[in-house]
Parts: structure tokens; C-alpha cells; sequence
């Protein structure tokens, strides 16, 4: 497919390169819609359809690249794994309850009821949330591993799920407004698209500990220093440099890109299966849901932070 | 550790280039936020500012909860 028309991504082929463009409002937040294109893309990259040599990955969103998952969908995912079952186990009841009755039962029930509403749900919710996880991880691994070079061209927010796409692309090329982060420990949560094991291909334990536990923005200068981005740009002529980067690329032996990437980018496997599960063993505290509740609610100028 | 008032000057004028006439008129004891109405993006966009025109880097939880010009000088202050 040399042309595609989404909802979060549209790509076409221009001299050789296939210019995938991030474009859903906010701030390409990565939610079930973003992951389905996502499959597409990486389906085309895989089968060679589309016909290119070479990828630029980029967003025409003034915030950024990408702000990471879409934690709004989460929750409301959670929400309403909780209802539906709650509804599902004790609707027979419910219904022969009137509202005072059921005030009553919770207030005399308190945690007892909370506990036991969790215990029912949470299963449930995890099975969902890893149903998503093995898929983003097989578009992430995809990128990674495709036989094209994928530029990515970054600006503004990389954060997250948003920072962790950028670490699955080849060649990283940002201009200076961009910054960095792993928020999740803010959730309660660790980065679940790959990003640790990603991001520890390319730097040492001191910057991965920093960023992941303090949940600390680095700019793009820094992250330039560190080798987590490897061309810099003056604000905004990311796009036209990641271009040229990509159309370079374009010009060399497929077969011999293909060779290059498998022996200069190894897919460090087992720290991705270890990354679902510490995901998963997060996800079960109700730290999390508290912290989205939070989140999806918060007016705060600045509402990633705790 | 350079002179407290000079960093507010500078952050003054910074704010001044960034914000417009609501920056040109910022007072070093003004609530930031209240007196420019920043969003998220605009108070990151101040902070890469800030790392660059100092060439420092400043974590962002040491402006969580920094609000005026005056004690963003002291931060800044101490990474210089």
C-alpha cells in the first residue's frame, strides 16, 4: 500500500521514502486506534508493499511527537471492565435493591467491598491490558526490525509510550524543542512499550536509572550528548533534516540495510518479555487507578507530574 | 554562585522574548502561572529555555512547585 488515509497516521511514498505522518489531536497519544494503523504500517513495512527503502516517521502536531499511551483510554477502559462486571455478577441483585439500600451496603461494606470488587475485576483487566501490550510490542519490534531504515523525526513532547516509539526508530534526528521522559512511575506504572530495553541498547544504566526513577524531561541537547538522538536541529527543520537522512539511506543495497540493521540493532529480547511481565505485576495496584483518576481529572498546568 | 539579581534580570528578559507584553510587565514576586496563564507545553517550552540559555539542566521536579520568577533564580542559581 503506497498511500494510507488514517485516523492518527497517514503515510505515501515520495522518492523512495515512505513519509508516515503522526497526526491525531492532542498530541498522537497512542490508544487502540493509533495501534491498529500501527499494525498496518508495519505489515506494509514487512511485506515490502509499499515499495520503499527507507521511512520518515514524524508529527505535524504543534506539541510534539508523541505524548506516549492514551491514558484517558485506559482508564476509561478500566471503568468499564468494572462496570460491565459488576452489572454482569450482581445485576440480579441490584435490581431488587433500591439506591438506599445499596448506600447502606457500601457504607457498611467500605473496603471489604472495594477489595472484593477488585479481586473480580483485576483479572479481567490484565487480561485486556496485555492483550494490548503484546500487540504494541510486536508493532514496536516491527519497527525495529524492519527491513527499511526508519528516521524518526522528533520535536516537542517524546514522552512515554511517545518517547519509546521514537527509541524503535533507526536514526533518531530532533530539533532542540524536543524533551524526553518515562513519566509512568508517576502512575504507579514502568514504560510498557519497550522502552527500558530500548533505551538500554543505546546508554548506560546511570541515564536509564535517572530517567526512569526520577520521571525527569531531558532536553534534546543533553539527549543529543548522551547518543539518545544522533543528528540536532535548529527548532522545527527536524522533519526536512530526517528527509534527507532517510532519502541518503534509500540509496544504499537493501539487502545489505537489511544485514546492517539485524547486526547493529539486535532486538534484546528477553528484556521485552521481562518488561510485560514487571508491566503486569504493576498494573494489579490500585496505585494506578488512582493516579489515572487523577490524571484524567487534573487542571493542573502541568499534569504529568504527581 | 552568581549574583541572585542578575539571574532574575536575565529570567525577566527571557520571559519578556517567550511571553509578549504580559512578559514584558512580569515582576520578579508574580505567580508565573496566574500572570502569564502558561499551559504544560509553554512551562516545558520555559524550561528547555531556561537549560539553554544557561547551559544547565534543571529536573523538572525542582520547579513543581516554583512559581515566581525570583525563586525559579534560585534554582537556577544552584546548578550554575
Amino acid at each position: 500500500m503506497k498511500v494510507f488515509h488514517g485516523v492518527a497516521l497517514s503515510w505515501t511514498v515520495v522518492d523512495d521514502v515512505l513519509e508516515v505522518r503522526l497526526h491525531r489531536a492532542p498530541a498522537n497519544e497512542i490508544g487502540t486506534t493509533t495501534l491498529r494503523e500501527l499494525e498496518q504500517l508495519v505489515t506494509a513495512l514487512h511485506d515490502g508493499t509499499t515499495g520503499a527503502r527507507a521511512v520518515l516517521l514524524y508529527s505535524d502536531r504543534p506539541a510534539g511527537f508523541c505524548a506516549g499511551a492514551d491514558l484517558r483510554e485506559l482508564y476509561e477502559g478500566i471503568q468499564g471492565i468494572r462496570h460491565a462486571t459488576v452489572r454482569r455478577t450482581l445485576g440480579a441483585l441490584l435490581t431488587h435493591l433500591s439506591e438506599d439500600t445499596l448506600r447502606t451496603a457500601r457504607a457498611l461494606l467500605g473496603d471489604a467491598a472495594r477489595a472484593g470488587r477488585r479481586a473480580l475485576v483485576m483479572p479481567l483487566v490484565v487480561r485486556e491490558v496485555e492483550r494490548f501490550l503484546r500487540r504494541i510490542h510486536a508493532v514496536m519490534d516491527g519497527l525495529d526490525t524492519a527491513p527499511v531504515v526508519v528516521v524518526g523525526a522528533l520535536h516537542g513532547v517524546v514522552f512515554g509510550g511517545g518517547f519509546e516509539l521514537a527509541l524503535a526508530t533507526d536514526v533518531r534526528v530532533a530539533d532542540r524543542t524536543a524533551r524526553f521522559a518515562f513519566p509512568e512511575l508517576r502512575l504507579g506504572l514502568v514504560p510498557g512499550f519497550g522502552g527500558v530495553p530500548r533505551l538500554e541498547r543505546e546508554v548506560g544504566t546511570a541515564v536509564v536509572s535517572d530517567l526512569l526513577l526520577t520521571g525527569r524531561s531531558l532536553n534534546a541537547k543533553r539527549a543529543h550528548a548522551l547518543g539518545i538522538v544522533g543528528q540536532l536541529t535548529a527548532p522545527g527543520k527536524h522533519v526536512d533534516a530526517a528527509r534527507r537522512a532517510a532519502r541518503q539511506a534509500a540509496r544504499f543495497d537493501p539487502a545489505t540495510v537489511a544485514a546492517a540493521k539485524r547486526f547493529a540493532r539486535p532486538l534484546p529480547r528477553a528484556r521485552l518479555d521481562d518488561e510485560i511481565q514487571t508491566f503486569l505485576t504493576c498494573i494489579r495496584s490500585p496505585v494506578v487507578e488512582d493516579a489515572l483518576a487523577r490524571f484524567v481529572t487534573s487542571d493542573d498546568v502541568r499534569p504529568y507530574l504527581p | 554562585m552568581p549574583d541572585h539579581d542578575a539571574l532574575v534580570r536575565t529570567i525577566l528578559t527571557l520571559a519578556a522574548e517567550r511571553f509578549g507584553p504580559a512578559g514584558a510587565t512580569l515582576q520578579p514576586g508574580d505567580d508565573l502561572y496566574d500572570a502569564l496563564g502558561i499551559d504544560s507545553l509553554q512551562a516545558m517550552d520555559l524550561l528547555t529555555a531556561l537549560e539553554d540559555r544557561f547551559d544547565i539542566e534543571i529536573p523538572d521536579y525542582e520547579l513543581q512547585d516554583v512559581r515566581t520568577v525570583a525563586s525559579i533564580a534560585r534554582v537556577v542559581g544552584e546548578r550554575l
